[in-house]
């Protein structure tokens, strides 16, 4: 039986109605609301910079945007105890397979936060013939939050965004096995050095 | 000093000699280069004892090296040693890897970007991309094509950066060489750690607790900015120069403005020499809190990183008022700059100076005195006055070992000549030093600040050069001191709109090297303590 059956829950609400009436105060709700509040208001993040992002990572750490008001200020050295890698700045080809195993060390459910150009398209290096042109090549990502580097307005914006999808989703119903992606599916452009 | 030179390119057997604004070019054939650097590096009369950087050039049809050198007592004298070979299957030099400590690294990196072989030298390992990685990009006729070197999909194998390549046939059937001794315990230490400062790997040899050998592994951000600039024009390769070094990035870009401005000749207006200034002195004292916070967090202080995060938000606040960028600013163009400041930058300058001064002092009570964090710092990690010349490590690092190496000094620039300061010096090399001279050197930025905010000139901000810049034919170095020392741009420009080669000197990539000639004989808890107190900045080393 899967958690989409559960739809009627009429008898409940009958129930309850019988328990008010009797003078008992109870209130109901879903487990996955409960559950999704928690989760949306501790997401633990990865401590994962690799360049200019990273230093308004810890911007946003520090006192004048201080993001442990949402909540998300236990970061993780271990990708095995977070739930959310936020990729700040550029992926490069030598970085690539790194941040792969990162992802994959990481335990169900997790998200992916890609902050800056760079790590949404290439960014400025698009030329370049060793960046990694995003790193959803590599990785699924569920926000992208653009600017080069984004300011620490711009990176609560997003996680905020991140915590309205955890917040919609179903707890019991997400998937046991890890998301695969398919390697470069998307062709990439050559450029040609003159 | 002249005459002294005169009298030292005397002894050079076969060279060509050219002078141009105190820039001396010498070019030797490939056979003499060894014995050049030899009589240049061991003279009795002028010591060529700093190697900036080694520049590999593809000409096309040869392939060369240049070595840029300059003695430490007069920094303001730069020598180009020139050597090319027109084999390019099997391009060779000699080495100078005992001459100077700091060339087995630019040796490395010449022979990952462009095949150069340096005879002698035994670690010619990829500095920067993957072992196997095919083809060497910085090469004219070099193929990017993403189906010859995909993005892979496993990581590099250890071994590679273990084993030292075969360079001869001769040498194929031999044991091959390896960094670390037989049955050393070697410790992995990144690329993904908070305490690396960036992406940085290094593998650590240790005996008990004692650091054996440091063997660093750079290239986890490499982004190929040097190739870029090649196809892009002198305004675009601006803003690459702010993301090589983020913390100092506006006076990186000040440093590229400078080098074309000076080849296309064009005059910069005072008002914009001036604000240039400033700015480049508040992005030093941002760079210098957060280097200082991080220090402090390196050594469990969590307290002194938010306070300096906090300090630095206030110079944020001003870039954002004034530039609109963050750390970004994006604020310098070839002629001045991008806008007029604004009305308000004067007023909250002149704030901050007094505020920064106040926290200062708490900054100095918090952490300074404190008795565990002066019982780490002093007596660990010296680094003497040679090793640092020798090395090259420029900037408070140099200074804290007692060598004068500022360029704001040594060859004003913008409006450094207007503002009296002095290049704070220590005798020391310690830890500790390196620690102190940061705090010292905030409070220098400060009056230099202080000097220059009341006496901005009215006029023009910006000169508008011709919408595409055309560099003349030549070289042009232009050199900063950026928060971390000698920032050095070279161009070499074909008269065309895009550069013929860029190569942006690194201050951080020797700081790395200071840290392999320092960590030996410590233990492994101060190595991320003596990391932290060079404060070096991975993105600027990979470039």
């Amino acid at each position: 039986m899967t958690t989409a059956d559960f739809k009627d829950n009429e008898y409940l609400e009958q129930y309850v109605e019988q328990l008010r009436e009797g003078g008992v105060n109870v209130a109901i709700a879903k487990l996955d609301d409960i559950i999704n509040w928690g989760r949306s208001n501790s997401v633990w993040p990865l401590t994962f910079a690799t360049s200019c992002c990273g230093i308004e990572f810890m911007s946003l750490g520090a006192a004048r945007f201080d993001f442990s008001r949402f909540g998300w200020e236990v970061t993780r050295n271990s990708p095995r105890q977070a739930d959310v890698v936020f990729c700040f700045g550029t992926i490069v080809h030598k970085m690539a397979p790194v941040l792969k195993r990162l992802y994959d060390q990481m335990s169900e459910p997790k998200y992916v936060i890609a902050v800056g150009g760079c790590a949404i398209s290439g960014g400025p290096f698009k030329k370049s013939y060793h960046t990694v042109m995003g790193i959803d090549q590599i990785i699924p990502v569920d926000v992208y939050v653009p600017g080069c580097p984004p300011s620490p307005n711009a990176i609560i914006y997003g996680m905020l965004q991140l915590s309205r999808k955890i917040k919609v989703q179903e707890f019991f119903s997400l998937p046991k096995q890890p998301k695969v992606v398919e390697h470069l599916d998307n062709p990439i452009e050559v450029v040609k050095y003159v | 000093m002249f005459n002294k030179l005169e009298q030292v390119f005397s002894q050079l057997a076969n060279a060509e000699i050219s002078n141009k604004d105190n820039v001396y070019t010498i070019v030797v054939a490939k056979e003499n280069l060894r014995q050049a650097a030899e009589t240049l590096r061991n003279n009795d009369i002028v010591r060529f004892d700093f190697l900036r950087d080694i520049i590999g050039m593809d000409y096309t049809d040869s392939l060369g090296v240049i070595y840029n050198l300059s003695p430490s007592e007069d920094l303001s004298v730069i020598v180009l040693l020139e050597s090319r070979t027109d084999d390019r299957e099997n391009p060779a030099f000699d080495t100078v890897e005992d001459l100077w400590l700091s060339a087995p690294f630019y040796e490395r990196e010449v022979h990952d970007f462009f095949g150069i072989r340096f005879l002698g030298n035994p670690d010619m390992r990829r500095i920067f991309l993957r072992q196997d990685w095919r083809g060497y990009p910085l090469r004219k006729d070099y193929d990017s094509s993403p189906i010859i070197n995909p993005i892979p999909l496993e990581n590099e194998d250890l071994d590679s950066l273990e084993y030292l390549p075969v360079l001869d046939l001769k040498d194929i059937d031999k044991e091959r060489k390896s960094v670390f001794d037989k049955g050393d315990f070697v410790v992995n230490f990144g690329p993904q750690h908070p305490a690396t400062h960036g992406v940085l790997h290094l593998r650590v040899s240790l005996d008990g607790e004692v650091i054996k050998k440091v063997d660093p592994n750079f290239g986890y951000i490499h982004r190929g900015i040097e190739k870029i600039c090649e196809v892009s024009m002198y305004h675009q390769i601006l803003h690459l120069a702010d993301r090589l070094d983020y913390l100092s990035g506006s006076i990186n870009r000040h440093a590229v403005c400078m080098a074309i401005e000076k080849g296309i000749q064009l005059e910069v207006p005072p008002r914009a020499q001036y604000v240039r200034t400033i700015i480049d002195e508040l992005t030093r004292i941002a760079s210098h809190l957060l280097g200082w916070g991080a220090m402090a967090m390196d050594m469990g202080a969590i307290t002194a990183f938010v306070y300096g995060m906090r300090d630095r938000e206030k110079i944020m606040k001003i870039f954002e008022k004034t530039c609109g960028g963050r750390l970004m600013a994006n604020y310098s163009m070839i002629g001045g700059l991008m806008e007029d400041i604004h009305p308000d930058f004067q007023k909250d300058v002149k704030e901050f100076v007094v505020y920064m001064r106040k926290m200062l002092r708490e900054h100095h009570i918090l952490f300074t005195g404190n008795p565990i964090a002066r019982g780490r710092m002093e007596g660990v990690g010296h680094l003497t006055r040679e090793q640092a010349i020798s090395i090259g490590a420029t900037g408070p690092v140099g200074r804290a070992s007692g060598w004068q190496c500022d360029v704001r000094k040594i060859e004003p620039y913008a409006a450094y000549d207007k503002a009296e300061f002095t290049a704070v010096l220590r005798e020391g090399g310690m830890t500790f030093d390196r620690y102190y001279i940061r705090l010292d050197e905030i409070e220098e930025s400060l009056k230099i600040i202080e000097q220059l905010v009341d006496n901005i000139p009215e006029g023009p901000f910006c000169a508008k050069p011709k919408p595409i810049v055309k560099l003349p034919e030549g070289e042009y170095i232009q050199r900063v001191e950026n928060a971390r020392g000698d920032f050095s741009v070279y161009i070499n420009s074909r008269g065309d709109k895009f550069p013929y080669r860029v190569k942006f000197r690194s201050p951080s990539l020797v700081l790395v090297n200071v840290l392999k000639h320092i960590a030996p004989g410590n233990k492994i808890a101060d190595l991320i303590m003596l990391g932290g107190s060079l404060d070096y900045v991975i993105p600027c080393i990979d470039r």
